[in-house]
C-alpha cells in the first residue's frame, strides 16, 4: 500500500529523513514513534507529499510520488489526514466541514454527502454538532470532527500526525477510542504518536525512529519487551517514567 | 458683508433638480458595477499574485505596481484618449455607437481599484493559518478551489474593512469620470453652476448625495457581514 525505497529529504543543510525503507501493506496499522525533531511528523508528511521527498522512491497506492504523471489531487482525495491541530475549516459548520470535499470532488450529491456526514457523526459520538461551529468545540470534539471530516472521502489510507498530543489529557481517550474503532475496520493506518497505549493495543507494528532514520521495526508486543536498539530502550524509559 | 442670495429651490425642484437627478443616477450605475468588478478582478488578481505559476505570479505583480503607482486622472485619460489611438477604427466606430465615456470610466476605476482591494485580499490571506492551505491540499483540493473554498471566504470575511474603504473610494472617485464627459453628479452639479452661478447650492446638494452614497454602501456592507459572513463572530 505504501512502501518507501532508499527515500532521503533535506531542510537545506538539515537531513531530515535519511534513507527510509518501509513498507505497510493494506490493512495494516503502523505506529511510528520516536523524540521530537526525529522526523516523524516529515515521514508521515512525505505520504500524502505535503513534503516532496528529494530521493528514493515512494509509491502508494500503487502511484509513484516522483513520477510527474501523477495526479496529486487524485490521490489526496484518497488518503485521509489528521492534524494535530485539528485544522477544521472555522468559517463552516461541522457538517459542510464533512460534506464539502465529499460535495466539491466527488460530486456526490448533496442529500447523500449529508446522510453519510450524519452517519459518520454519529459514529464520532457528535450527530448533535452538526450545526455547531469548530470554535463551539472542545479539542477533543474537533479531533472527532476532523477524523469524520476525513473519514467521508472513504479514503484507503488515513495518516494520523500525533493526533492527541495538543489535547487535554481527559479527551485523549476519546479520540483514542474512535481510532481504535477505526482500525477494527481493516483500513490502512500510519498513526505518529506518543500514545503508547494505543501502540500496544492497536498497532499491528511499530516503527521506532530517531535522527531521520527508522532505528527498529517491529511487532508492539517485541518492540515493547525487548527493544533492541539503545536509543528505543532509553526512548520508552523516558516515556514510562519521565521524571528520571 | 455677505451679499450672495442663497436660493435653494434650484436644487430641490425644476429643470436644475432634475440635472442633479440624472447625474445620481450614472454616479450609482459607476459605482455599483464598479464596485462589483473590482472585487472579481481584486480577488483574481490577488490569487494570481500568490499562485505558484510564475507568468501568473509576474502579471499580477506588474498590475499591482503599474495601477497603483500612477494617477487615477491619467489612467482614466490613457483609456479614454490613448486606447482610441490603437485601436482599430471599426472597434472606434463600435465604442462611439456606445457610450464609450461610462465604459472608459468604468473600466478605469475597476482596474485601479482593483489594484488596491488585491492587495488588501492578500494581507487577508497572509492571515490565514497555512495549515488551512495544508488541511484543503490534503483533501485533495488544487491549488485553486482551496483557494475557491477555504482560503478566500475567511481571508474576505477578515478583510472587510479595508474592502469597505475601496469600495468608498471607487465611489468617491467616480467623480474624476466628468472629466472625459460623462454627465454624473459633479458633472451636472458643475452644469448648475455654469448656468445658474449657485455654485454654493450647486455643490452642497453633490455634497450630501455623496455622502448618503458612502453610508449606504458602508451600511450595506456591514449588513451583509452580520448577516451572511459572520454571523457567529467570536469577537
Amino acid at each position: 500500500m505504501i512502501q518507501f525505497t532508499g527515500v532521503h529529504k533535506w531542510f537545506k543543510q538539515l537531513h531530515v529523513l535519511n534513507d527510509i525503507n518501509l513498507r505497510v501493506t493494506p490493512g495494516e496499522v503502523l505506529v511510528v514513534c520516536g523524540p521530537s525533531g526525529s522526523g516523524k511528523s516529515t515521514l508521515i508528511r512525505t505520504i500524502n507529499q505535503l513534503e516532496p521527498i528529494n530521493e528514493g522512491k515512494l509509491i502508494v497506492d500503487g502511484m509513484d510520488l516522483l513520477d510527474k504523471k501523477t495526479d496529486i489531487n487524485k490521490l489526496r482525495a484518497e488518503i485521509g489526514f489528521v492534524f494535530q491541530q485539528f485544522n477544521l475549516y472555522p468559517h463552516l459548520s461541522v457538517l459542510s466541514n464533512i460534506t464539502l470535499a465529499p460535495l466539491k470532488i466527488r460530486k456526490t450529491p448533496k442529500k447523500e454527502a449529508e446522510e453519510q456526514a450524519m452517519t459518520l457523526l454519529a459514529r464520532v459520538g457528535l450527530a448533535e454538532k452538526r450545526d455547531a461551529y469548530p470554535s463551539q468545540l472542545s479539542g477533543g470534539q474537533q479531533q472527532r470532527v476532523a477524523i469524520a471530516r476525513a473519514l467521508a472521502m472513504k479514503p484507503k489510507i488515513m495518516l494520523f500526525d500525533e493526533p492527541t498530543s495538543a489535547l487535554d489529557p481527559e479527551m485523549i481517550g476519546e479520540v483514542l477510542a474512535v481510532m481504535q474503532d477505526l482500525a477494527g475496520t481493516g483500513i490502512t493506518m500510519v498513526v505518529v504518536t506518543h500514545e503508547m497505549g494505543f501502540a500496544r493495543e492497536v498497532a499491528h507494528r511499530v516503527a521506532f525512529m530517531d535522527h531521520g532514520v527508522v532505528l527498529e521495526e517491529a511487532k508492539p508486543e517485541e518492540f515493547f519487551r525487548n527493544p533492541q536498539h539503545e536509543r528505543a530502550q532509553q526512548f520508552l524509559k523516558q516515556l514510562l517514567s519521565p521524571m528520571h | 458683508m455677505l451679499t450672495y442670495q442663497f436660493d435653494w429651490s434650484i436644487v430641490t425642484s425644476g429643470k436644475y433638480f432634475e440635472w442633479l437627478v440624472s447625474g445620481c443616477k450614472v454616479t450609482l450605475q459607476i459605482s455599483i458595477v464598479g464596485i462589483v468588478l473590482a472585487f472579481i478582478v481584486g480577488l483574481l488578481i490577488a490569487v494570481m499574485r500568490m499562485s505558484n505559476f510564475r507568468p501568473a505570479r509576474w502579471f499580477a505583480l506588474a498590475y499591482l505596481e503599474f495601477f497603483r503607482n500612477t494617477p487615477l486622472l491619467v489612467q482614466i485619460f490613457f483609456w479614454y484618449f490613448g486606447s482610441y489611438k490603437i485601436l482599430p477604427a471599426a472597434v472606434n466606430d463600435w465604442l462611439n455607437s456606445t457610450n464609450f465615456e461610462f465604459a472608459a470610466a468604468v473600466i478605469a476605476l475597476t482596474i485601479y481599484t482593483s489594484a488596491f482591494i488585491a492587495e488588501d485580499i492578500r494581507s487577508g490571506v497572509l492571515s490565514i493559518p497555512k495549515e488551512q492551505m495544508e488541511a484543503a491540499r490534503s483533501a485533495g483540493f488544487s491549488f485553486l478551489r482551496s483557494m475557491q473554498y477555504i482560503i478566500l471566504p475567511q481571508a474576505v470575511r477578515i478583510t472587510v474593512p479595508p474592502l469597505v474603504n475601496q469600495f468608498l473610494n471607487l465611489a468617491k472617485n467616480s467623480s474624476l469620470a466628468m472629466t472625459i464627459g460623462v454627465m454624473e453628479l459633479t458633472y451636472q452639479a458643475r452644469q448648475v453652476e455654469s448656468y445658474t452661478f449657485k455654485g454654493f447650492e450647486a455643490f452642497t446638494a453633490a455634497t450630501v448625495v455623496y455622502l448618503a452614497l458612502s453610508s449606504i454602501i458602508t451600511a450595506l456592507v456591514h449588513l451583509y457581514d452580520k448577516r451572511v459572513l459572520n454571523p457567529n463572530r467570536a469577537v
